[in-house]
């Protein structure tokens, strides 16, 4: 190995750690707001994916129906939820407020599937439709059971990941796509070629990252999603809904995995079943995080990437194995390191 | 989901109908979901073509999807078995889970035809292969196509590349052997999975070593990946790709950087292009014409499923003249029929011997090449 392949390598480990590290962030967030391990993160990414690219074919994606299906399963819960709780009038009105806004969603993503807009409406559009799951899957499945054991949380999430495949598989079909790269330039530093996309790739998750420190910084409802994570009750009795902390966190986190999607659509083919295995392994990122802490997670992901790039350049075939290996040592060092409490419930 | 309905409905029915008169019941176990999808879907359209009956006696067709999963295959056929009374098995889409169905069937003495590549499944060595017969060209000729046409390009040395999985060791485990005759040598193997989001340290890898041509040993459309590494890396020689790859959503994902690629594949991809002499243009044609009518473009997958057919129309009607179906007798007759078989499929002329449960030979394979996203047929 000379320097320029080590240079190509790392330029490589560094776009692929900072796709797990926005992924990281996403579990590390809906973690600390709803204790949920978004195992479906994962299937998030790539239905974020294969719609920019249905829309990029001139298709209408199969992600409307999907949204508009599960809407219409949210608004029925709704209302049935708060008639029961004796809130007749605002029954109708949660309901249409949980049905309405997807659907309207759905309504406009479909008009606009055989219109080939402009790529930047495109993401937009994909983004939106994706981020709309997050919350329709909150609604839907965890809000329920938002006080299970973190145990509970977590099988029904090994579930909707079951479920979310099963429906990606058919609405989008067996094969991959890639969607068209936002610029297929690339400059010479040196002996370095460098693209262009992935230069994209590292800004834009620079910037994503930052804007999540801004909004847990400064913002109303990042400081309120920030305080539900501190202490549940606490913030509870200071007037915050964990429900709509919960809702908020979890489209917070579809739209920052439709957007790992939409950035790593052009470098590579995804599958219905693709995002699995790429959110295990910034799931390994934040787990050196500790699931708590936000840069770490971060540092851990680029970790992850740089380190599946070099051992597939020395050996290919272990690969996957070296990466996931990583996570005993990871997970030994933490447990030495950290004071472990019990949960208290 | 309204299809799913109709699937169990149609279930339903044969197996009352089964129970009432001795048709002959026909079970399909195939992956029409998980990671063989692209190839088990095809398959399952091209059943629906088939006819309902034969020599007058009704076919029941039971049809269950195994995802692609071994265990899932071997309860599927045992269940095929027990519950359906199946005379015949045909299944499945993958090499593992039809290796793992090869015992079931040899124990319950009942004929199997399975759509999977590797010749170990229908292996005359082991005497379990007695009740199995596969469609699918073997690998061993497949690899061979891609020796010879190496050797005709002056290639001296190859780097390969292939998944890190049953498909891509054998298909390695293959080209060595055929190499090994043709004098060329394997400079480098590198592996992949088919969900990598990158392939770029392989990719690096491999052109450091400098060989004349790459064969890429990988299905469907993740065989792009590397092909588009290679490209951008700035690959001059030669890339194959093994017949995995012939479907029309390839050529979508590869693109412009498909162009000269070279695969072997069966003659179904280009019929059109074959001379009209070719006694499989006509069969190709009968059916690629209805498959596109209903399903949209053709795809390779979907004529083991027919060639399976084929056979059994042949096989089917030698037994019922020996006994009635349900019976082991039946079952018995079937497969000496289907060892006597000589039958003009889609992928090949079928000519099975009791030392070749394959039997398909060099007209079942041709060389072609991608040019802007078009099959070629090379002469």
């Amino acid at each position: 190995m000379d320097l320029s392949i080590a240079a190509l390598l790392a330029q490589d480990g560094i776009t692929n750690g900072a796709i797990y590290a926005l992924l990281a962030l996403a579990l590390v967030m809906v973690f600390a707001v709803t204790r949920v391990i978004l195992v479906p993160s994962g299937e998030l990414l790539t239905i974020g994916a294969l719609t920019l690219a249905a829309f990029d074919q001139g298709h209408v994606p199969g992600t409307v129906r999907l949204v508009a299906g599960a809407a219409v399963l949210a608004g029925v819960i709704e209302a049935v939820r708060r008639a029961r709780r004796g809130e007749g009038r605002r029954a109708l009105a949660g309901a249409a407020l949980w049905a309405g806004i997807p659907l309207a969603l759905a309504a406009l993503a479909a008009w606009m599937g055989p219109r080939k807009l402009p790529l930047a409406a495109e993401v937009a559009m994909a983004l939106a439709l994706t981020g709309a799951l997050g919350p329709l899957t909150w609604k839907i499945v965890f809000e329920p059971i938002a006080d299970a054991s973190v145990l509970v949380l977590l099988i029904v999430a090994v579930a909707v990941h079951f479920v979310l495949t099963g429906l990606a598989l058919y609405f989008f079909g067996a094969e991959g796509s890639r969607t068209p790269p936002f610029s297929s330039a690339s400059f010479d530093i040196g002996a370095l070629r460098v693209s262009v996309q992935s230069l994209l790739v590292l800004a834009t998750s620079a910037l994503a990252i930052a804007a999540l420190a801004l909004f847990f910084g400064r913002t109303l409802y990042g400081k309120a999603l920030h305080a539900t994570s501190v202490n549940r009750l606490g913030a509870r009795l200071c007037g915050i809904s964990p429900d709509f902390a919960g809702a908020l966190s979890f489209a917070l986190a579809a739209v920052l995995c439709a957007f790992c999607g939409v950035l790593i659509g052009p470098i590579t083919t995804l599958y219905y079943d693709s995002g699995f295995i790429i959110s295990l392994k910034g799931f390994v990122g934040a787990i050196i995080g500790g699931l708590a802490s936000y840069p770490l997670a971060a540092a851990g992901s680029l970790f992850v990437g740089l380190i599946e790039a070099f051992s597939s350049f020395w050996a290919s075939a272990y690969k996957e194995v070296i990466v996931f290996t990583l996570i005993i040592p990871v997970l030994l060092w933490r447990s030495l390191v950290t004071h472990h409490h019990e949960e208290d419930e | 989901m309204k299809r799913g309905l109709n699937v169990a409905l149609a279930v339903a029915i044969a197996a009352a109908a089964s129970a009432a008169r001795a048709d002959i019941t026909i079970g399909v176990t195939l992956s029409a979901t998980g990671p063989a999808a692209s190839l088990g879907i095809p398959e399952r359209n091209t059943f629906e073509l088939l006819p309902q009956s034969i020599d007058g006696q009704k076919i029941n067709w039971v049809i269950l999807d195994d995802a692609s999963d071994t265990t899932k295959a071997v309860t599927n056929t045992r269940k095929l078995i027990t519950e359906d009374k199946a005379d015949v098995i045909i299944g499945s889409t993958v090499t593992p889970n039809s290796l793992a169905m090869v015992d079931v069937v040899a124990d319950a003495k009942l004929p199997m035809i399975s759509m999977a590549a590797s010749g170990r499944i229908v292996d005359p060595s082991n005497p379990r292969t007695y009740w199995v017969f596969k469609t699918p060209q073997s690998d061993t000729l497949m690899a061979d196509a891609i020796a010879v046409s190496m050797k005709a390009n002056g290639v001296r040395t190859m780097g390969y590349i292939g998944f890190a999985d049953a498909y891509g060791e054998s298909w390695l485990a293959e080209m060595r052997n055929s190499l090994k005759t043709a004098g060329i040598e394997i400079v480098a193997a590198e592996k992949y999975n088919r969900n990598d989001t990158s392939v770029t340290g392989q990719v690096l890898k491999l052109i450091a070593a400098h060989p004349d041509a790459i064969l890429i040993g990988a299905s469907g459309t993740p065989a792009a990946t590397p092909q588009k590494e290679l490209v951008a890396r700035g690959y001059k020689g030669k890339i194959y790709q093994t017949h995995g790859v012939a479907n029309a959503d390839f050529l979508r994902v590869v693109g412009k950087d498909g162009n000269g690629t070279l695969l072997p594949s069966g003659p179904m991809l280009v019929y059109e292009q074959l001379p009209d002499s070719n006694p499989l243009k006509k069969s190709d044609a009968t059916y690629v014409t209805q498959y596109e009518k209903r399903f949209g473009t053709r795809s390779t997958f979907g004529g083991h499923a027919w060639d399976a057919w084929q056979l059994l129309a042949q096989a089917i009607p030698k037994a019922l003249a020996k006994a009635k179906p349900g019976t082991p007798e039946f079952r018995a007759a079937l497969r000496d029929g289907l060892e006597t078989a000589n039958v003009v499929g889609v992928h090949g002329v079928f000519v099975m011997t009791p030392h070749d449960h394959n039997g398909l030979d060099n007209r079942g394979r041709v060389m072609v090449k991608i040019e802007d996203g078009k099959w070629v047929l090379q002469k």
